[in-house]
């Protein structure tokens, strides 16, 4: 019984990575242009053939714009099962602890101050943004030495509120060009581009397998201090590195797609349900769930009432709002 | 392998709590810390487990400052079982025993044949092996102790530290726990320094008291030579008793007041009369 549902677990990752190559092949045929399957096949058959009108919707539309929201769902969930870890709190998720938010301001100041900047500025931005109103946020929840998880939460969510309310403070002022490239910070997948890809694909490339190959050490520190010491953990760097990795994950992720609510929160919360608390299953089983989420939230958002289209964003944040006020009724119990 | 302090002073933020501690552990042999809530005595245990760095002084291990000495090699000379240790959600009994492994495994490196055997061992000298595969929620307190122990046995260390092993335990998974731990001692020759409330079990289980009051070492020894009425009455505030155990002739201790000239409550029923 407990050994088939072992194995049952392993099955779970290459289930899940089908069900994102299914999501994926289905959003393809999703939007103001409607395509059957065959349509799709046929179209990415004639992908070189600048003729073919749903060829050139799929190469300059919806490809870039399922992989950027497949890679940016993907980091947003595994940042939250970082920081869930290494924080010991379920309800420490990107969204909820300022680093989105932070990413996000930061990512406008960025675009702001330096209009000519290179590609990987505006990730490089966002990640000291996150970081910065990360510190913020945690050294405003220690009270004598320790941080409850519902004041990290309730001290993340008003931090989170004002750095976002200040971003689009700045944004009604800034030029028109500045805020048109920054439209999307409000949490959409709508209008990624390849350039947009390029963007976050080296950021992810090297931050995502850091952090399968940390898989150990994310567990020990999720022990909590004295028991990560007793192993013999260099708990300030260990810590300091988990924190930095799921905040950078999830500030690049914020440089893709803006700010998708809950999608840190829902998918590693998911995946734990599926496979457990070890992070050698956990990681990949929340990066998949993410991307399923985020695509499959997008391919929605433009399916209800084409031609019009909703942000990915809101879809998620629908879904993921009031799981997360359970989760506080949860843990505000557990106390 | 010798655990000792030097000239050890520890505090937290701007609290003193303990000054100018030295202590030798006696090497192969099970010593219990004792003393009042909030006299150091878990304090003492965990600077000796380098969970705390000193203020002033240092702990060493076998004479070198445990903290200049890597944290991987301090895990594999000695394991500690904090208060009441938390572990990640699901995780089963043999799970949290390969952690025990850590400080042997590199980041890419993988499992080796004598991790295997020495989490097989660890599970084995616990009795854990048949709970194996049980999720760690599933157990009684008693045996997800077992569980954890298994785990600092399986960082196979000469020294092991536990802080109050047998709290929110009943009294005979108390007993498990301590035998177990003679046991380990008796066996394997494991160095065991815990704390331990129950003043008649560390009188009976323990071949070192170590008396700790106000931060200091009060008294230090042979149970036979440490309790008796002046030690209860000056740190406890207890007027007791003393009998022999029929087995092992430790001394047994029966508090039957406290030592205090004040009562500690005024009668509130008298009060409200008046």
């Amino acid at each position: 019984m407990k050994a088939a549902w072992a194995g049952l677990k392993l099955t779970i990752i290459p289930l899940l990575a089908l069900g994102l190559v299914v999501v994926g092949i289905a959003a393809l045929g999703v939007g103001a242009v409607r395509m059957s399957f065959a349509e799709v096949l046929q179209a990415l058959g004639n992908l070189g053939h600048a003729e073919d009108t749903h060829a050139r919707i799929l190469y300059d539309l919806r490809m870039p714009r399922i992989l950027v929201g497949a890679l940016c769902g993907a980091m947003f969930a595994a940042s939250g099962a970082i920081l869930q870890g290494v924080v010991r709190n379920p309800l420490a998720s990107p969204d909820i602890v300022g680093v989105a938010a932070g990413a996000g301001l930061a990512a406008v100041f960025t675009l702001l101050l330096l209009p000519k900047a290179p590609l990987w500025a505006l990730p490089v931005g966002a990640c000291l943004g996150g970081f910065l109103a990360f510190v913020l946020v945690y050294l405003l929840s220690i009270r004598t030495g320790e941080v409850l998880p519902i004041r990290l939460a309730l001290i993340g969510v008003a931090v989170e509120a004002s750095l976002d309310a200040l971003r689009r403070l700045i944004l009604v002022r800034a030029d028109d060009g500045v805020a048109q490239a920054l439209t999307f910070l409000v949490g959409t997948v709508y209008g990624a581009d390849w350039e947009r890809l390029w963007r976050v694909l080296p950021f992810a490339l090297f931050l995502i397998p850091l952090a399968l190959i940390l898989h150990q050490k994310l567990d020990v520190l999720s022990f909590g201090d004295s028991t990560a010491r007793s192993l013999g953990m260099r708990l300030e760097l260990g810590r300091l590195v988990a924190l930095l990795l799921g905040v950078a994950l999830a500030s690049v992720a914020v440089t893709g797609t803006g700010i998708l609510g809950f999608v840190g929160l829902i998918a590693p919360h998911a995946a734990r349900l599926l496979v457990g608390s070890r992070f050698h299953l956990l990681l990949p089983a929340s990066l998949l769930l993410g991307a399923i989420l985020v695509v499959g939230a997008d391919t929605l958002a433009r399916g209800l009432v084409p031609p019009l289209e909703i942000p990915a964003g809101l879809l998620t944040t629908l879904v993921g709002a009031p799981y997360f006020l359970y989760l506080m009724r949860r843990v505000g119990r557990a106390r | 392998m010798n655990l000792s302090t030097n000239q050890l002073y520890l505090g937290y933020d701007g609290r003193l709590v303990v000054e100018d501690l030295n202590l030798a552990i006696a090497p192969g042999q099970i010593s219990v810390l004792i003393g009042p809530n909030g006299c150091g005595k878990s304090t003492i245990l965990r600077s000796l487990a380098r969970l705390l760095p000193p203020r002033q002084g240092s702990v060493l291990l076998d004479g070198k400052m445990i903290q200049h000495l890597p944290t991987k090699e301090v895990a594999k000379k000695l394991a500690m079982l904090p208060q009441m240790p938390q572990a990640p959600e699901g995780l089963s009994v043999e799970q949290l025993v390969w952690f025990g492994r850590y400080p042997y495994q590199s980041v890419l490196g993988g499992r080796t044949q004598s991790d295997r055997e020495a989490v097989e061992w660890a599970l084995a000298q616990t009795g854990m092996t048949v709970f194996a595969s049980r999720a760690l929620e599933t157990l009684s307190g008693g045996q997800r102790q077992r569980a954890w122990i298994a785990m600092a046995l399986a960082q196979q260390t000469p020294i092991l530290l536990l802080d109050e092993p047998t709290t929110y335990l009943d009294l005979s998974h108390q007993l498990e726990v301590l035998q177990l731990l003679v046991r380990l001692n008796r066996e394997e020759g494991k160095t065991v320094v815990m704390v331990l409330h129950d003043l008649n079990q560390a009188s009976r289980f323990a071949h070192q008291l170590i008396v700790v009051n106000g931060g200091r070492v009060v008294a230090q020894g042979l149970p036979e030579e440490v309790l008796n009425e002046q030690i209860l009455r000056e740190v406890f505030g207890l007027k007791a008793h003393f009998l022999r155990d029929p087995e092992t002739g430790r001394p047994y201790c029966i508090p039957y007041a406290l030592a205090r000239k004040e009562p500690l409550m005024v009668d509130e029923r008298v009060e409200e009369k008046a």
